[in-house]
């Protein structure tokens, strides 16, 4: 069982409360009827499946039902941040290889 | 002011009005239960939505419910005098409890009150209320939900939304010895009989 901390209601809940919902950051392309069919298919279909650190998606299903995102090892499972919509990870693959946060 | 179609959905008191739990027996917990259960059926609930940074926004629904808009998180508010109560879903959803009957003209009065971009909806025939009070009612949540239950965690004035023997409720502590569990109609007689079932060992009183 995980304990994961919503940064909306800003306490930690049982892993229950949450279901993940995939790879968080991802932009849509800021002009669809120009760009190549590579880079539409990439962003409809094709999902980075990394081993190591990922920036995810959570959904606090039975809380208070916002959406946010997780930097979680995917090898580990640890949970080393979670952060809202719109902010950017202070955990990242460089910051980690850089000796930063870990 | 909004120009919003809205109507009474309360039919009053010529048409029969059957709570979700209308059909239990209810039954009688001995000489000293450890679990006081009752339903607080038919009362009013408005979902109200709006920003919460938005001075005018909190100002017009303090102003209609005589009670500041809770910001904190899973902060409830209540109004003694009113009966009425608003707490806390998340950063942009409150849920306002009210005396049945009571919900459509608050309805009017907030919309009457707000502009710009908010919602308001009267969602009073989805929901009903169970108080639990009693010795044992804190054992008997433990039992329950997942949910840190301690008052350490859970002081008077709280309210979450958690999962609660694998559905959901809303679970408020509006004082020291009560507490209160909002659940879904439809998962009304599921909870009942789950609670019912738990608190066999401390006893229970349900007067349903
Ligand atoms: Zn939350």
């Amino acid at each position: 069982m995980l304990h994961i901390y919503c940064p909306y209601c800003g306490e930690h809940r049982e892993e229950s409360e949450f279901r993940p919902k995939g790879q968080a950051h991802i932009l849509r392309p800021k002009d669809p009827d120009n760009c190549s069919d590579e880079v539409w298919a990439d962003y409809l279909f094709f999902r980075d499946n990394p081993r190591g650190l990922h920036h995810e998606m959570w959904l606090h299903a039975t809380g208070c039902r916002k959406y946010f995102n997780v930097t979680r090892d995917t090898v580990s499972y640890e949970i080393l941040e979670t952060y809202k919509m719109g902010e950017q990870p202070k955990i990242t693959a460089q910051s980690r290889a850089a000796g930063g946060e870990k | 002011m909004s120009n919003v179609a809205v109507f009474d959905q309360n039919a009053g008191a010529g048409v029969l009005a059957e709570s979700p739990l209308s059909h239990v027996s209810g039954r009688k917990g001995g000489s000293s239960p450890g679990v006081i259960l009752r339903e607080k059926a038919f009362m009013g609930y408005l979902t109200l939505r709006g920003n919460a940074a938005d001075a005018a926004f909190c100002e017009g629904v303090e102003q209609v419910l005589g009670m500041p808009l809770p910001t904190a998180p899973m902060a409830l508010h209540q109004n003694t005098q009113k009966g009425s109560s608003i707490l806390w879903i998340s950063p942009d959803e409150w849920l306002i409890l009210l005396p049945g009957g009571t919900e459509y003209e608050t309805e009017l009065a907030l919309r009457a009150e707000l502009s710009g971009h908010f919602a308001v909806v009267n969602v009073s025939g989805g929901l009903t209320l169970l108080t639990v009070t009693g010795p044992d009612a804190r054992h008997l949540l433990h039992k329950s939900t997942g949910y840190d239950v301690h008052p350490r965690n859970f002081p008077v004035g709280k309210g979450v939304t958690t999962t609660f023997a694998k559905a959901t409720a809303i679970i408020r502590r509006p004082s020291e010895t009560t507490w209160e569990l909002v659940v879904r109609r439809s998962f009304a007689d599921y909870c009942y009989r789950w609670l019912v079932d738990a608190s066999r060992e401390f006893g229970l009183d349900a007067e349903i």
